[in-house]
């Protein structure tokens, strides 16, 4: 099973329809395969469709054509199936930490002991533990992202679908939240798909990095990381890594170039 | 606030302490615009204008500058406010003009709450709905008045509807408004953890526009008391409003200033609590 492509983006287009019916294609059509418990980063220079296609996977966006397919099931709209941390933070201010994380068991209608016991567990994982009554406005931005991932975990989804987690963050809190969620995905093997416009935390935490065109975005390459597990970060001086990174560097340089252009 | 450090599992992305530094005294740039003003300073200046405000009418008063048949001197009005109250019964008006108040400003808000409610969250029940809408809120509610004398009488089911048709309509669009204009990415988050159509609406487009909706109200329990008075002073036997015309025939300034003045002081009073109950209950919107 594990060699079973779990989600399968099949000829899936966007095309945007401005207020005065112009069009705007953000995607052209897109064919590309996970794994089950594979990492992989999607790559691309800013506005070229990445997180449009992040969104369709998501179901909070539909294609123009084509389908999305979850373990063989066409994907209809947003479900708990897909869990997903934004760019933004997205916690509900109005309840606390620990309330936050069980969101999605509550809506489940899980016994709220049960609840307690999970969002302790996750909690501790992302190191969270003493905050659990805080509100998510009293926590760092790092902080809060934790919290969105622990979240969206506690659910246990399929697939993690994330957008930019920590692109809102300072360089140091996002070097720490990378390791933080390999460390997560190192122990639980979930299926992860992850966009990012920074080539470096691409190529730390993939398996696969999937190399974004500029608009309108397709899928230009996707180059297999090789470097070994657990993966620690004194890898990223690493001769593979900077070779990894010189490469990506020449794609996404082409394509940023292009984009400018527009 | 930011979370305090000394609990943190990892200092990691812990802010810098920067609260545990003794406060050094912070130059006050004088007359500089947006500079905050303390405390202290913010409840004297509030607390002066009343006396500048005072002074100016007693030395008018007064001084003779205007007749006392037209502006009583605020010592006429302190001697006439207690013979209200002594002799007239004012705390029975006062009690009437805070039911009426009260009563028709809650039968707007629980016909109000709900229906924003759905139209913040439905589209459909919003186009349905805010034309008309729309158009009642302009429609002035003292302007009702002879009309609902004529459905009503002049008891009390006139005095309330008054009041709530001046309030239900702002109370319905503002509260949809508000749901309506509930963060897109939360709803979204909500999607994506499994919440359903129902529980997007219960756990989070309410819960993340009640703050908003309790100001709504606050506000318009605030114009609800500009209508009760309009409301009494037609076809009334009782209530603050009825004093205020009943001192009129009588040329008596001073109960009629001291009938105003209970009014605003009776709406500071509720404001205030209101304000109290909001901070209380939303403490989270606050932080």
């Amino acid at each position: 099973m594990t060699t079973m492509n779990q989600l399968s983006v099949r000829a899936v287009s966007r095309t945007f329809t401005g207020p005065r019916g112009q069009s705007t294609q953000a995607l052209l059509p897109v064919d590309f395969e996970v794994r089950e418990n594979d990492f992989v980063t999607i790559l691309g220079p800013s506005g070229c469709g990445k997180s449009t296609l992040l969104r369709i996977v998501g179901g909070l966006d539909f294609p123009s054509t084509g389908q999305v397919l979850l373990d063989g099931q066409p994907v209809l709209g947003p479900g708990a199936d897909r869990g997903m941390v934004f760019q933004s933070y997205t916690l509900f201010p109005w309840l606390t930490i620990e309330q936050n994380i069980r969101f999605g068991l509550r809506e489940r209608g899980m016994p709220e002991a049960q609840q307690k016991e999970r969002a302790a567990y996750f909690i501790a994982k992302v190191g969270l533990r003493g905050f659990e009554q805080h509100y998510p406005k009293q926590l760092s931005g790092g902080m809060q992202q934790r919290t969105a991932i622990a979240r969206a975990l506690a659910n246990d989804p399929k697939i993690l679908l994330m957008d930019e987690p920590f692109g809102a963050l300072d360089n140091q809190t996002r070097v720490l939240m990378q390791e933080l969620l390999l460390g997560i995905w190192e122990a639980e093997r979930k299926t992860v798909m992850f966009v990012t416009h920074d080539i470096d935390e691409a190529i730390f935490m993939a398996n696969r990095v999937a190399v974004f065109s500029a608009r309108p975005g397709r899928i230009k390459s996707e180059i297999a990381v090789d470097l070994p597990h657990p993966r620690h970060y004194t890898i990223k001086t690493s001769p593979e890594f900077m070779e990894l990174k010189a490469r990506l560097t020449e794609e996404i340089r082409a394509e940023s170039m292009a984009a400018d252009l527009h | 606030m930011q979370a305090t450090t000394t609990t943190a599992p990892s200092p990691v992305t812990a802010p810098a302490a920067t609260a545990q530094a003794p406060a050094a005294p912070r130059p006050r740039r004088w007359m500089a615009p947006l500079e905050p003003v303390g405390p202290q300073a913010r409840w004297l200046l509030g607390a002066g204008f009343f006396v500048v405000f005072v002074a100016v009418w007693a030395a008018a008063t007064l001084g003779g500058f205007v007749s006392p048949t037209f502006l009583a001197s605020p010592m006429t009005m302190l001697r006439e406010g207690w013979l209200l109250f002594t002799e007239f019964n004012f705390l029975h008006d006062i009690g009437m003009t805070v039911w009426r108040v009260v009563g028709g400003f809650l039968l707007a808000a629980v016909v109000a709450v709900p229906l924003g409610i759905c139209m913040g969250a439905w589209k459909p029940i919003e186009a349905f709905l805010e034309p008309f809408v729309s158009f009642c809120r302009y429609l002035p509610a003292s302007a009702f008045i002879p009309l609902l004398i004529l459905w009503a009488g002049i008891g009390e089911a006139q005095k309330l509807l008054v009041i709530f048709i001046g309030s239900v309509f702002q109370i319905i669009l503002m509260v949809a408004v508000t749901v309506g204009s509930a963060r897109r990415d939360l709803v979204e988050a909500a999607y994506t953890l499994g919440a359903g159509n129902r529980g997007v609406v219960l756990r989070v487009l309410i819960p993340g526009a009640a703050p908003g909706i309790a100001e709504t109200l606050r506000l318009v329990l605030g114009w609800a008391w500009t209508y009760i008075i309009v409301a009494e002073l037609i076809g009334s036997s009782s209530g603050i409003g009825h004093m205020i015309v009943d001192s009129q025939a009588l040329l008596n300034t001073g109960q009629i200033i001291f009938g105003i003045i209970v009014i605003g002081v009776i709406g500071l009073i509720s404001d205030f609590l209101f304000k109290a109950v909001n901070r209380r209950l939303f403490a989270w919107s606050t932080l």
